[in-house]
């Protein structure tokens, strides 16, 4: 490591201020840092006596969200193999089956190694084009713009391709992420600057530009001739009977062996996330807390209301919970810093607000049986005006107080 | 009265005026950005929207409308051709009277509004209030759900508007997308995240 260190200190002079490469100090400075912990220190007060920055914050996300990949990894590639195995299937076409033949690895949904290599063989070129893809506009921006680039990318490429499902097309792969970094997030300047999540602008832009391959109602497990729906969708058409009858129970839907988003199926998988996210003070537990009463409130005035023609207002908030995207999206989608919520009370209203839409998206929209993407970007979207009358208030108690 | 609750749903969220139809673009753009104003441009025109839809209304029932004269005597003769000019007369005529109003009563605001007050009698969103009104043909009662939860809608993404430009205060634009331009793609986001209740039924 220390040679490298020095050669990293002897280039530094060619790409400071006035050196032959200053346009791409940007790249320098992100591999320093990225493997370095930077030297430099404030130099007047006040100091802020703590080593966690930005790079280390997102890190800890990425950590959050490590088990929600591997459970992607792994249930990709079992409902894969138990979908094959039902079909009779012996091996899968193409550069996947020459992989694992290679590698000699068989196709038994019952192995957790045969299962995790087939779904590594979906998940990782998912999240590389998303990596090379976002990474392209980032670099490209903050070379041209002279700004840092921020590790903040490296959790918006996670969470976005964790919230795609398997068989995407990669093309579509890339021009989500396209649209969610450029759109969503550079044109306002960069991490911090945006007032959406990014990932979900890219997925939103996906999932109204094509509908077909994202919206649930064919199955997404890679195997060819295996047809179905996500248990959201059947919810939809037929309530609790219906996904009784395909064989899920409530204990499925928590471990996430059904259908569904590469990484949102498991809702254990994002509790653990969240458990370590709330204990190292990343996550606000305000958010999440809020976007669970507002579930639990709203699923629950439904489950009262009643409906002879729609299934889902009995749908109670257990279910809720686990089905789709709304353990995922609650845990590292809503908690986003940027654009969440800033004030403690403002964090209540708006988790309260997502939790509301969510359920009501999911029980009373006929076109979408999700609703947890477009529920968080309503949130977001309402986010700094709940702040404004929050610091509002404020001011206007403490003016009273002072007043008298 | 469940009809009338569905409509102001409706008119507020799904078929929201200025993030589905796209009208009151002008005002929209220009007077979000800050949210005191805006709530107060909200509020003129929510209350002038309440005014003019069910005004409308009458003035097309009875005396517009195809046979609305019958009770003059003249069972045979069909107005509606007058329709535009009368409902933008009487847009105009109430858009005065409450800048008068204002400015009696309210002169803060009626300064900050400034031009854009008088600009509320041509904005698009007011005058298709009254055209949906008439095109979905409304009754008296559903009219004046439908001015005061369109009028709502609207203010809604107005105010919402004017929270994410003061947040936006803060970022970073390039230099060719300041002011106007970041707006459009901010106003063009927010109509993304209304999708998710295009299409609910109620």
């Amino acid at each position: 490591m220390g040679a490298f260190r020095n050669y990293m200190d002897r280039i530094e002079r060619l790409f400071n201020r006035g050196g032959p490469l200053e346009r791409f100090s940007a790249i320098y400075e992100v591999v320093d840092t990225f493997i370095y912990t930077p030297a430099d220190v404030t130099g007047g007060a006040p100091h802020v006596r703590d080593g966690i920055d930005l790079k280390r914050l997102m890190i800890l996300v990425v950590f959050a969200a490590t088990p929600c990949f591997f459970m992607a990894m792994y249930m990709v590639g079992h409902e894969a193999n138990a979908a094959m195995a039902s079909l009779g299937l012996q091996s899968v076409e193409g550069w996947r089956g020459a992989v694992l033949e290679r590698l000699g690895i068989g196709y038994d949904p019952a192995s957790v190694g045969a299962c995790l290599w087939h779904g590594a063989l979906y998940v990782l070129p998912v999240y590389l084009v998303t990596l090379i893809a976002g990474g392209f506009w980032e670099v490209l921006f903050a070379l041209v713009r002279n700004h840092e680039i921020n590790e903040g990318f490296f959790v918006t490429s996670l969470l976005y391709a964790l919230t795609l499902p398997a068989t995407i097309p990669l093309w579509q792969v890339a021009l989500g992420i396209s649209f969610g970094v450029v759109i969503g997030k550079e044109v306002f300047g960069g991490t911090g600057k945006n007032f959406l999540n990014p990932a979900l602008v890219g997925r939103a832009f996906l999932f109204f530009a094509y509908p077909s391959y994202i919206s649930g109602n064919a199955v997404w497990v890679p195997v060819d001739g295996y047809s179905g729906a996500t248990a959201l969708y059947l919810a939809k058409e037929g309530g609790l009977t219906a996904i009784a009858n395909a064989g899920i129970t409530w204990t499925d839907a928590f471990l996430g062996t059904i259908q569904g988003s590469m990484g949102e199926t498991s809702t254990l998988a994002c509790l653990i996330g969240a458990a370590f996210l709330i204990v190292t003070r990343v996550a606000s537990w305000r958010i999440i807390a809020g976007v669970m009463l507002g579930m639990v409130g709203t699923s629950t005035l439904f489950n009262v209301l009643g409906s002879q023609t729609n299934p889902m207002f009995a749908m109670p908030w257990y279910w809720h919970l686990v089905l789709g995207g709304y353990a995922f999206g609650m845990v590292f989608m809503a908690t986003d810093p940027v654009s969440a919520a800033m004030t403690d009370a403002g964090r209540w209203i708006y988790g309260a607000l997502i939790g509301f839409m969510v359920t009501l998206i999911r029980v009373l929209n006929p076109g979408f049986p999700e609703g947890m993407m477009l529920a968080i970007l309503f949130g977001n979207v309402f986010a700094p005006l709940i702040d404004w009358f929050v610091i509002q208030t404020n001011i206007r108690r403490r003016m009273r107080r002072h007043a008298s | 009265m469940e009809a009338h609750i569905s409509l102001f749903v409706r008119s507020i969220f799904v078929e929201n005026l200025a993030l589905s139809f796209f009208l009151g673009m002008c005002t929209y753009l220009a007077i979000s950005k800050r949210i005191e104003t805006a709530i107060g441009l909200g509020v003129a025109v929510t209350v002038v929207q309440a005014i003019t839809v069910p005004a409308n209304n009458l003035i097309f029932q009875y005396l517009l409308k195809d046979g609305a004269l019958a009770w003059a005597g003249l069972p045979d003769v069909d107005l509606s051709f007058l329709g535009l000019i009368s409902y933008i007369g009487v847009i105009a005529a109430i858009v005065q009277i409450l800048e008068m109003l204002l400015d009696r009563y309210f002169p803060p605001l009626y300064n900050a509004l400034g031009i854009f007050l008088p600009l509320i009698s041509v904005n698009c969103a007011i005058l298709a209030g009254s055209l949906f009104m008439v095109e979905r043909s409304y009754t008296f009662s559903e009219s004046v759900v439908y001015g005061v939860g369109s009028g709502l809608g609207w203010a809604l993404a107005l105010v919402g508007l004017a929270g994410i430009r003061e947040k936006l205060k803060y970022s970073d634009v390039p230099e060719g997308l300041q002011g106007l331009g970041i707006t459009f793609i901010a106003g063009g986001l927010m109509s993304l995240t209304f999708m998710s209740f295009s299409g609910i039924q109620l």
